[in-house]
């Protein structure tokens, strides 16, 4: 099925898989030996570990826990933009049967403000506004009351009965005013904001072949089905105050140093559990309901319950932030690019660090000397936006990989020969050399399997009645990443071993790749496996975003195996057969540690357990530091093929084909990675199609924040959609995987535009490309 | 009040303003019936009220006081799943698994009505008593459900597979 031969780095000997991992991280040390494609259980298509019991409805989601005597909260959300509260008439809402609190900033107690994502290492915020502690209002839809009942119903009609006045004030929420007093953020990503290399600007004004043009992407939201809920209880033993709490988190670990700094409570005295999330999508950190219903707790002195209404989600978790953004290509009649600009505005606010990174995916795809992005923004009296899948890559590459296509037109060149053309031998920007790029090949065999070369080049050419068909591609790209902070324990019994990592399942089929990963990696057989995840109290600390998982949390299980076999054989007997081997020398096989080489010398783990006196042995370890990125430019790569019809009578599009060949490094599950890479693909059907959320510029408010009003693509816009994938392993990287969570999201909005383009002659440079832009 | 849910008659005095799917997850903790929006857009609360499918948040519970209503946890017959229930997980119809249970009992739903002959929107011969039950039919009857992980291809490979075993059984 995969056109793909199997590889592995021939550079140094091979060993076997269950030996240790070497430095991969290093220029002189060796890959990770699980990703050789050696071991039959990496790759496999094993189903999901949680399957039975998400398919019985047995799988607990945060709204779904319960403490006795638990109590139901409501938010009350303002309807103004900046301003401040004049009074709350609470009055009805008290006296309504069953309620018991209504918080207002009146009354909440003192919460210091939470420290954001990025602006501190322990940060999990998406912003930092104060948490009701003034009558400031920052923005429309900032919950300005929180009402507790002893029924959801009860909580809901109080916070209804609510009567706020409020002073408005003169607010910024036209992004076309906005834009015109862009400013530089302070960083992106952490690096600067205008990146320039050669003169790109004079470089394009010579330039033989030219494209010039302006993008505009839209506001979107994660719009994950199961809305952010939590239900938590405070607990005195008379000692020590304990905050519990169920939340629907991809940071457990960073909601708990938070709400440390928030309360002031030591983090120990926080535990956050998380065991199934219902979708994330970079939206289930911390915003301010954890707060509120934290703080509400504490007041009324009984456990709460707060399940945000879709509505809600919208009101107080921020979304994509809306960009504009120029590309300029310059290329000789080679279709060299001599010259690329990249520059643009997003909106933001000044509560935290998160400006969208369009640029992203411009500083590795194309070899050019002359470059220069540049990324500013534009402050506006609105939510804090935030990272939503592949955050930069996802608009940016609408961007990059339509005006690519305009670029071919113009040149007259097929758009995957120009893509080659341009492909890079190092990194453009950094110099360092790729540690596994193989664009090209994804590229050419799913053009192959796609049927590129059936395509008509000159757009309005193919017709079926009313449809006229077309085809489109465009490049996907997302780095890897391996963030510090990572650490697994591993503990050895007579029926296997428990890994535990604090790490997340939100569906990516992390809980059943790691399982896999860690059979193989210690030669046991997975039903005997146990990976426990979602827990604060857990070793390390693995941020669910970025998509690092994989590769965090392989370091983890990589060091701590090397402890485990280090404890193991430090408690040798002198005449086992194992005795004065050292743990390079040593695989874990066959549920035992074996000399490489010699199928003789093995001992079985329950042997040595025994030998040790042992019930069990539990090692933990930190994943060595992340030294790769140093080393290497380390990105996953891949080609996004698409084929539409759109309508001449109505201007609607059908997307009919849709393929996405990718260059992720080692898959670890084929069925696992093929859901992750369709759904990214599906999402980005969305944000091509149909996603937009509705900003209104003179009140600043969401005006459809429903998924009846906020479109994302259900059956009927989503055809079988074809994925494949080259399966070279990345010598530097954890099981020579990288990460695929947010690469299916990128290249698809492109894909569809310049799809349509050669379907009708229609060129659609603002998203989401509805009908109305096509008649 | 009573109903008859999961073969079992459950009983409680609830708020008028309760919602079926309230009911579920707040009076019986039945919590595998999930709330993705409240206002029936998104399919997540899908239960089946007297053997057909309706959005459990659209329902009040005091309007089907005495009927029957199967959820999620009532599918499976003990340890052994429902063949909906067993082809989800070896197609890999989902992934964080929310939008699963409102899948599944729309998808018992469906079958259903196929069987009764019902057509849609996209149903060629309206008055065909027979439909088949190609992709195109099987995506436009699970329209109504959403899933953000895009698990879709797998969901209606799910949905083909065991009703192919149940029309084959």
């Amino acid at each position: 099925m995969n056109p793909f031969t199997p590889s592995h780095d021939t550079r140094h000997e091979e060993k076997p898989p269950g030996a240790l991992a070497g430095d991969y991280w290093r220029p002189d040390g060796s890959p990770d030996p699980l990703g050789s494609g050696l071991h039959a259980g990496i790759g496999v298509s094993l189903a999901r570990v949680d399957g039975q019991r998400k398919v019985t409805g047995q799988a607990p989601f945060a709204a779904e826990f319960r403490f006795a005597d638990m109590l139901y909260a409501a938010l009350s959300y303002s309807t103004i933009a900046n301003g401040r509260i004049v009074d709350i008439d609470t009055r009805a809402a008290e006296a309504m049967d069953g309620v018991v609190l209504v918080m207002t900033h009146e009354n909440a107690p003192p919460l210091r403000t939470p420290p954001v994502f990025l602006g501190s290492p322990h940060g999990a915020a998406g912003d930092d506004y104060p948490v009701m502690q003034s009558d400031r209002v920052h923005w429309n839809g900032q919950p300005v009351a929180l009402v507790l009942a002893e029924t959801q119903e009860q909580a809901d009609a109080a916070a209804e009965s609510l009567l706020v006045r409020y002073a408005r004030e003169t607010a910024m929420t036209d992004f076309e005013i906005a834009k015109s007093q862009a400013r530089e953020p302070d960083s992106v990503l952490g690096g600067p904001a205008t990146i320039t290399r050669g003169d790109a600007d004079a470089a394009f004004e010579t330039a033989a072949y030219r494209i010039d043009a302006t993008y505009t992407t839209p506001r979107h939201n994660h719009n994950a089905i199961e809305p952010h809920a939590l239900t938590l209880a405070w607990h005195h033993d008379g000692k020590r105050e304990t905050l519990r709490i169920h939340d629907a988190s991809q940071c457990v670990d960073l909601a708990v140093t938070s709400l440390a700094d928030v309360f002031g409570l030591d983090p120990g005295q926080i535990h956050v559990t998380s065991p199934f999330v219902g979708g994330g999508f970079g939206s289930k950190t911390l915003w301010q309901h954890q707060i509120l219903a934290a703080a509400a707790a504490k007041l009324a002195a009984r456990p709460v319950r707060l399940a945000l209404s879709r509505e809600g989600v919208y009101r107080v978790v921020g979304g994509r932030a809306c960009t504009e953004q120029r590309v300029a290509l310059g290329a000789d009649s080679s279709g060299k690019l001599q010259a690329l600009v990249h520059t643009g505005v997003a909106a933001m606010t000044r509560h935290n660090y998160l400006p969208e990174p369009f640029v992203q995916a411009t500083k590795c795809l194309y070899g050019v000397d002359n470059l220069r992005l540049a990324v500013t923004v534009a402050d506006m009296h609105m939510l804090a936006n935030t990272f939503m899948r592949a955050p930069g890559e996802a608009v940016g590459t609408f961007a990059l990989e339509s005006a690519l296509d305009e670029l071919a037109e113009l040149l007259g060149m097929d758009p995957l020969a120009l893509r080659a053309r341009n492909e890079p031998e190092r990194d453009p920007l950094s110099g360092l050399p790729f540690s596994s790029r193989h664009l090209r090949e994804a590229a050419s065999a799913g053009a192959e399997r796609f049927g590129w070369s059936s395509r008509h080049a000159a757009p309005g050419s193919r017709r079926e009645g009313e449809w006229q068909i077309g085809m489109g591609c465009a490049t996907a790209t997302y780095p890897y990443q391996r963030m510090p902070g990572a650490a697994a324990r591993i503990t050895l019994d007579a029926e296997g071993a428990t890994v535990e990592v604090a790490a997340h399942e939100m569906g990516m089929g992390t809980a059943t790749v790691q399982t896999q990963v860690a059979a193989a990696r210690l030669g046991l057989p997975v039903e005997t496996i146990r990976f426990r995840y979602g827990d604060s109290s857990l070793a390390g600390a693995v941020l669910a975003g970025g998509s690092q998982q994989t590769a965090a949390i392989g370091g983890a299980v990589i060091a701590a195996q090397r402890a485990l076999v280090d404890a193991l054989l430090a408690r040798l007997e002198d005449d086992s057969p194992l005795a004065g081997l050292s743990a390079d020398d040593i695989e874990c096989r066959d549920a035992g540690l074996g000399a490489i080489g010699n199928a003789v010398r093995f001992v079985s783990y329950r042997e040595l357990l025994e030998q040790a006196g042992k019930r069990e042995i539990s090692v933990e370890a930190k994943a060595a530091d992340s030294e790769e990125k140093s080393h290497w430019s380390m990105h996953s790569f891949g080609t996004i093929f698409c084929e539409v019809g759109v309508s001449e009578v109505s201007g609607e599009v059908r997307v009919r084909r849709l393929l996405g060949s990718f260059d992720c490094g080692r898959i670890l599950n084929a069925k696992t990675a093929a859901s992750q890479f369709r759904g990214g693909m599906i999402m980005g059907l969305g944000l091509a199609l149909m996603e937009e959320t509705w900003f209104d510029a003179r009140s600043g408010r969401i005006m459809n924040p429903s998924l009846a009003d906020y479109h994302v693509p259900v059956q009927m816009d989503v055809p079988d959609i074809d994925v494949m994938w080259t399966d070279i392993p990345d010598p530097h990287t954890p099981m020579g995987a990288r990460g695929i969570g947010e690469i299916g999201i990128t290249g698809v909005g492109a894909a569809v535009a310049n799809a349509v383009y050669n379907a009708c002659g229609k060129r659609v440079r603002d998203l989401p490309i509805t009908l109305d832009k096509l008649l | 009040m009573q109903w008859t849910i999961n073969g079992q008659i459950r009983q409680a005095e609830v708020d008028f303003r309760t919602s079926l799917l309230d009911l579920l997850r707040e009076q019986f903790q039945l919590s595998g019936t999930k709330k993705g929006c409240n206002q029936g857009a998104c399919g997540a609360c899908t239960v089946l009220l007297d053997g057909q499918r309706i959005n459990a948040c659209l329902t009040l519970a005091v309007q089907v006081q005495g009927r029957s209503i199967t959820t999620i946890e009532g599918l499976a017959s003990g340890e052994a799943l429902h063949p909906v229930q067993a082809a989800f997980i070896e197609h890999d119809g989902f992934q964080c698994g929310y939008c699963t249970p409102g899948q599944i009992c729309s998808a018992v739903g469906l079958a259903g009505e196929l069987a009764r002959g019902w057509p849609s929107a996209v149903t060629a011969d309206l008055a065909a008593d027979d439909i088949a039950f190609d992709r195109l039919e099987l995506r436009e009857r699970l329209s109504g459900n959403l899933c953000r992980c895009g698990a879709y291809n797998g969901i209606v490979d799910a949905v083909a597979a065991s009703l192919g075993q149940e029309a084959g059984a």
